[in-house]
């Protein structure tokens, strides 16, 4: 480490959110000129982590955080995210910011502009002094030649390809003034492989230039290849602190995913013999953006539970999306030995598929409507259920749709004033727990399931994931949980299948010890991860024996 | 980027064009039949654009800020004749009169503006249709202003402008002292046809101003938070603030552009003249090829030409065409409100198409699987 | 102390002004000698006549089309239908029923090209509804001049032809619906019956469409357009069926209005008919996004009670005719209003 102060040290840094802790005592530090990969599964607290670091508003909201961040061994506490540009640390996000129809140059100075005095300010403020617009290039191109790509600062943004895009917002953080220290979450995500090696010589450059690197991703290769330190945290804690040279791909996925008490195997897993296969998908793609897939084929027998896992933006939640019509997608997908036809809501619906949306505000639910709406419509839509005579006409039958409503509140145990109330008022367990009954009234056979416990508490978790089990086993259920919670899929799932930029990258039995599925999170490849199960289970056996 | 062929680069110019290139067509049909001199027509053409050029000018600010077609602009309007009445009242006349007209108009326009500004802020993404109604509740405001507030609560001391009741402006009011004062401060004829020059510098002026404003600090940020509230926010730049500087840029000029319409029509109707004041400006704009999203000073020229010139001659033309004076004329009502229809059509549409666009490239190879 | 507090939060501010100053224009009526009798009489029958048009708001605000601005070309294929029953010269109720019966086909045709257009522009429906209905407008006035109606009821008698900005159906079938069963009490007071139970009638259809399945999925596509697709709902298919039911109410709408005033207005009559519609219903408590049919009758009444009331209690007090003012600024202060509301829906 040397004599010198690191540029950044994180002492003890601790964060709960209410009841609810998702950062314990992290310590690490980050010296000059350096790159630290920050390795985890979602949830694992980085994004908290980073934004402590950028002293988000959402933080100080919620209580501040405990512990001490330095820098040049000076302790910060940054109230908002200008206090940390000033500081000298920049952020690339995932989602971009730039302005479309602003030329690269423009974007990188964006609000930064180089400006000209004139006598109107005088009159009428700051604001309108005008731009230097040959100093606004000029500053482009130096902050574009110190990442060392080819990218021409006139050209607008919409016309540019998305990796570049990544570029014009790493740029614009260089040319901040002072910029010592730039997280990147995530860049490489939307890059095509030669675009990420682009990147990653980039940053060894910038690394030259002192300029400190936080890399948060979740492909091993990357990290193994450009970081000089490697900070692993799981559950919000720092698991393993180490270097390129001390790891291995292996150490850092078990690390990763942790050995935890398998509570499916302390449980006694029941060794269930599969059905036979009832959803062939074949080929498939879906354009949902930010959960692009790109090529998936997967079998899912009658009567199993099977897990689909991976990092987030990987495409696992594009799969659900993609069969149920809900985005534009491609492939085949058959069901029952009959096709489903794609883009067609309604085919689906119509086959007996249901599925519960991971995104319960946007499309599970009918906020401003009462509760037993929300969970008759698609019966009522699909199945012409819960309709009765009127005249010549068919009408809504309230008190049946009344009835089925209580029914579901007592069997879910829906927190709520009457099946009357407005879903928005709900908390996010018991919306969940709406959407549910939504999806187990059209009775399906065979059922999709979007991070089911994203979002709600510990005891609705429960809830929710013993009903999934428990409309299975007496209804026989077929159901395919989606889910970015390792440990969850592991817990009620027979097989889980993992995603890795938009394809399967392998499927295993959820009793496979977890740090196969770590190989497989990380794009480290699935025979790999065969090995590691394989292995493992030798040792297991060994053990045992 | 590939180049692109001659051929191709003509048929992106008509696509992008269609609208002005259409109603080139439709007016040289008109001016064919209609009948009318040469000289009769760029005299009239002269004078509109003298006339109508400011106002319509007026509308660029707020598009650039991303509010769409300032149909608030009336509130301006209303402030401009507000100011010409008092003017007349006391009988200041000449340039000194539309001076001190635009001098009242301006803290008016300023606080209708801000109070614009504040409102569509309040109702974002739906700018457009909130400003409209904005301009017909204020109209409402405006007429028990003048009609009922005017000689009782704000003292008017000339009889002739005041209703026979004893208060309200009349319907009517006489500008004689400043009609064409401003067309005629230089004097210039070519040919016999009269060029109102002075009122073409203000143009002129006006049009420097914003060219330089578009090179500002205040005019980046506005093309910024147009282009992506978001982002612009996240940048630092001032968006809400922004949104209301550009309204109330935009309902000043309106105020002054009315001054300058009405001193070129030399009389005032108190209660309708702000009403077409919108309609008119925001259908010359886009027939000029503007955009809901996207406007040049030459869109303003070109708008500004062609509008009129369908305006002056489809009466004439569908009198002699059909033997229907009464046609031509509903036919340029049409033509107004159908082209503000297209043109809205258009933007939404184009903006869906983008949209779409923007996620099949962020489909990246996934597409070639299909 | 908090309930009342709730109750003005839902109701919002401007509806419950307008609502008492709507019972103080009924209290100070008879003190400025304005007769109640005759003022209550005349907010009944303009609430007849214009209820049917302030329905047609609802499908479209269901449905998640928002206030519909282009309720003249409902309208528009209203008067055609009109105007080709008086050139029919049908008298009576099949006088009515058949302009009616024009109007249907006429109607459906031009909304479901509109819900098409609506279908392509989501988003921006209010304002290129509104411009819609004014393009329409200003295209029947040249249609008005060169369609061949030939009956001298109705076109200019000098030129023999084109039509007549107002066409009167006096002789034709002026009352035909109101009359069903009205009455009078006293000198003043006049109840058109029949209005009201044709009024209730489409109410009560439209409570029922409401509750079927159709109309269930169409509130959902409004609600949360999103949850309707993955139930299988075809969302165009839910909009397009919601403006034409609107257009159709819009022509049906106006042919009622027209047999109560007694005249047909042509030209740019139907212009700004869209606003007094939507004014009403968002007074008697709709949103843009939500629309009941107690929000129709109560705004309907609330409205036109203060159009009718304002005139002659104003004018009695002092001397002057301030109700086209009043009405500018209540019925555009109360669509401004609505825009502004932030929907909390979305987080």
């Amino acid at each position: 480490m040397g004599a010198e102060e690191p540029l950044l040290r994180v002492e003890g840094v601790g964060k709960a959110y209410f009841s609810n802790r998702v950062l314990k005592n992290v310590n690490f530090t980050l010296g000059k000129g350096r790159i630290l990969g920050l390795v985890g599964e979602n949830g694992a607290g980085k994004s908290t982590l980073m934004n402590i670091l950028f002293g988000m508003r959402v933080i100080q909201e919620t209580g501040g955080y405990e512990g001490k961040i330095l820098i040049d061994g000076s302790e910060v506490s940054f109230r908002s995210p200008m206090d940390a540009l000033k500081a000298g640390i920049g952020m690339v996000h995932q989602e971009f910011s730039l302005i479309p129809g602003f030329s690269v140059a423009e974007n990188i100075v964006l609000n930064r502009e180089t400006l000209v005095y004139n006598p109107l300010v005088e009159a009428f403020g700051d604001r309108l002094t005008t731009l230097d617009r040959a100093a606004m290039t000029r500053r482009a191109d130096e902050a574009i030649s110190k990442l060392n790509i080819e990218l021409d600062s006139s050209t607008l943004i919409s016309e540019l390809p998305v990796g570049y895009k990544q570029f014009t917002e790493i740029a614009r953080e260089i040319d901040k003034k002072g910029t010592r220290l730039l997280v990147l979450d995530e860049p490489t995500a939307v890059l095509t492989e030669s675009e990420a090696e682009i990147l990653l010589d980039s940053m060894r450059r910038l690394a030259r230039h002192g300029i400190s690197i936080i890399f948060i991703s979740h492909r091993l290769q990357e990290v193994m290849s450009v970081c000089d330190d490697i900070v692993i945290l799981r559950d919000g804690e720092v698991v393993l602190q180490t270097t390129p040279a001390e790891t291995s791909v292996r150490q850092i996925a078990g690390a990763m995913v942790g050995r935890r008490i398998d509570r499916g195997e302390s449980e006694g897993r029941e060794e269930r013999a599969p059905g036979k296969p009832v959803m062939e998908i074949e080929n498939l793609w879906v354009d949902m953006p930010g959960e692009t897939v790109r090529n998936v084929s997967l079998t899912v027998y009658e009567g199993e539970i099977l897990g689909i896992g991976g990092m987030a933006g990987q495409g696992k939640l594009g799969i659900a999306n993609g069969i149920m019509g809900l985005h534009p997608a491609g492939g085949s997908v058959s069901f029952e030995g009959r096709a489903i036809e794609l883009n067609n809501p309604e085919s689906p619906l119509a086959a007996g598929i249901s599925a519960v949306s991971e995104d319960r505000r946007g499309v599970g639910l009918l906020l401003e409507e009462s509760i037993a709406w929300n969970i008759i419509f698609t019966s009522l839509q699909m199945q012409g259920r819960f309709l009765r005579q009127f005249g010549p006409v068919k009408i809504r039958d309230e008190e049946g749709i009344a009835e089925c409503a209580r029914k579901y509140i007592r069997d879910l145990e829906i927190k709520c004033t009457s099946e009357r109330q407005h879903v928005q008022e709900l908390s996010g367990g018991n919306q969940q727990k709406v959407c549910l009954a939504k999806a187990f009234e059209t009775r399906p056979k065979l059922l999709f399931v979007a991070e089911p416990t994203r979002g709600i508490d510990v005891g609705a978790k429960r809830v929710v994931l013993d009903t999934l089990k428990r409309y299975n086993r007496e209804h026989g259920m077929t159901i395919v949980v989606i889910s970015s919670e390792l440990e969850e899929l592991r817990s009620v799932c027979d097989r889980i299948a993992i995603i890795d930029k938009g394809a399967v990258a392998g499927i295993l039995p959820a009793a496979t010890p977890s740090e196969a599925f770590g190989y497989l999170l990380m794009g480290a490849g699935a025979a790999e991860a065969e090995k590691a199960a394989a292995d493992n289970s030798n040792g297991m056996e060994a053990a045992n024996a | 980027m590939k180049r692109m062929t001659g051929g191709e680069a003509v048929r992106l110019f008509c696509v992008r064009n269609a609208v002005p290139i259409v109603f080139l067509l439709v007016s040289a049909i008109g001016i064919y039949y209609s009948q009318f001199t040469a000289e009769y027509l760029i005299q009239e053409m002269l004078t509109r654009l003298a006339r109508n050029a400011f106002l319509v000018l007026s509308l660029l600010i707020p598009i650039m800020a991303g509010m769409g077609l300032n149909f608030g602009m009336v509130l301006g309007a209303m402030a401009g004749q507000i100011g010409l009445i008092f003017i007349s009242d006391w009988n200041v006349s000449g340039l000194y009169g539309m001076t001190l007209a635009a001098l009242i108009a301006t803290p008016l326009a300023i606080l209708f503006g801000w109070m614009c500004g504040a409102v569509l802020n309040k109702a974002r993404g739906r700018e457009m249709v909130t400003s409209y109604i904005l301009g017909f509740f204020m109209n409402g405001v405006y007429q028990l202003a003048v009609l009922y507030g005017f000689g009782s609560v704000v003292p008017i001391l000339n009889p002739e402008l005041v209703l026979s009741r004893g208060y309200g402006i009349r319907n009517v009011t006489n500008l004689d002292g400043i009609r064409n004062t401003l067309d005629n401060a230089i004097p210039l004829d070519i040919m016999g046809i009269h060029i109102p020059l002075a009122t073409f510098l203000v143009i002129g002026v006006f049009c420097l101003f914003i060219v330089w404003f578009r090179r500002t600090k205040l005019g980046q940020d506005m093309r910024a938070t147009g282009q992506d509230l978001g982002v612009a926010h996240a940048a630092g730049i001032p968006v809400m603030r922004t949104r209301i500087i550009s309204i109330v840029i935009s309902t000043v000029l309106a105020a002054y552009g009315q001054i300058i319409f009405l001193q070129n029509v030399g009389t005032l109707n108190t209660y309708n003249s702000h009403e077409q004041a919108g309609v008119f400006a925001i259908a010359s704009l886009l027939v000029g090829g503007a955009t809901v999203a996207r406007a040049s000073i030459l869109n303003v020229f070109t708008g500004v030409l062609l509008f009129h010139l369908m305006f002056v001659v489809s009466p004439m033309a569908g009198k002699y065409l059909v033997g229907d004076a009464q046609i031509g004329e509903y036919f340029r009502v049409f033509v107004c409100y159908a082209i503000i229809s297209l043109a809205l059509v258009l933007h939404a549409w184009r903006r869906h198409a983008d949209k779409v666009r923007a996620r099949a490239a962020l489909r990246g190879e996934s597409g070639g699987a299909a | 102390m908090n309930r009342v507090r709730k109750f003005i939060e839902e109701a919002g501010w401007p509806r419950i002004l307008i609502a008492v100053f709507l019972v103080a224009l009924f209290i100070t009526a008879p003190f400025v000698g304005v007769p109640v009798d005759a003022a209550l009489s005349d907010t009944l029958v303009r609430f007849g006549m214009n209820g049917v048009l302030v329905l047609a708001m609802v499908p479209m605000v269901q449905s998640g089309c928002g206030l519909n601005f282009g309720l003249p070309l409902g309208i528009i294929a209203g008067l055609l239908g009109a105007v080709t029953s008086v050139e029919l010269e049908a008298k009576g109720i099949p006088g009515v029923l058949a302009a009616m019966l024009i109007a249907t086909p006429i109607a459906v045709l031009l909304g479901w090209c509109y819900g098409l257009l609506l279908n392509k522009v989501k988003g921006e429906e209010m304002m290129i509804a509104t411009y819609v209905g004014f393009s329409s407008v200003a295209f029947m006035c040249i249609m008005w001049l060169v369609l061949p109606y030939s009956s001298s009821n109705m076109v200019w008698g000098y030129a023999g032809k084109g039509l007549r900005t107002t066409v009167s159906v006096e002789e034709f079938w002026q009352k035909a619906i109101s009359d069903i069963g009205a009455f009078n009490i006293g000198d003043a007071f006049y109840f058109p019956t029949g209005m009201f139970l044709f009024l209730l009638l489409l109410c009560g259809l439209m409570w029922i469409f409401m509750r079927t399945r159709t109309g269930t999925a169409m509130t959902t596509v409004g609600s949360n357009p999103e949850y309707a697709k993955a139930s299988g709902v075809n969302i165009n298919r839910m909009r397009t069926l919601s403006v034409i039911l609107s257009t159709w109410l819009g022509a049906l709408g106006i042919i009622v209005y027209e047999q109560s005033f007694g005249f047909i207005q042509l030209y740019m009559g139907p212009f700004m008919m869209a606003f007094p519609a939507v004014a009403a219903l968002l007074i008697g408590g709709a949103s843009v996004k939500k629309a009941s049919i107690v929000n129709v009758v109560v705004g309907t009444f609330l409205f036109q009670g203060i159009l009718t009331m304002t005139p002659s209690v104003i004018n009695s007090m002092l001397q002057t005719d301030m109700s086209e003012v009043i009405r500018i600024i209540v019925s555009n202060g109360m669509i401004l209003y609505a825009l502004t509301r932030v929907t909390k829906v979305r987080s």
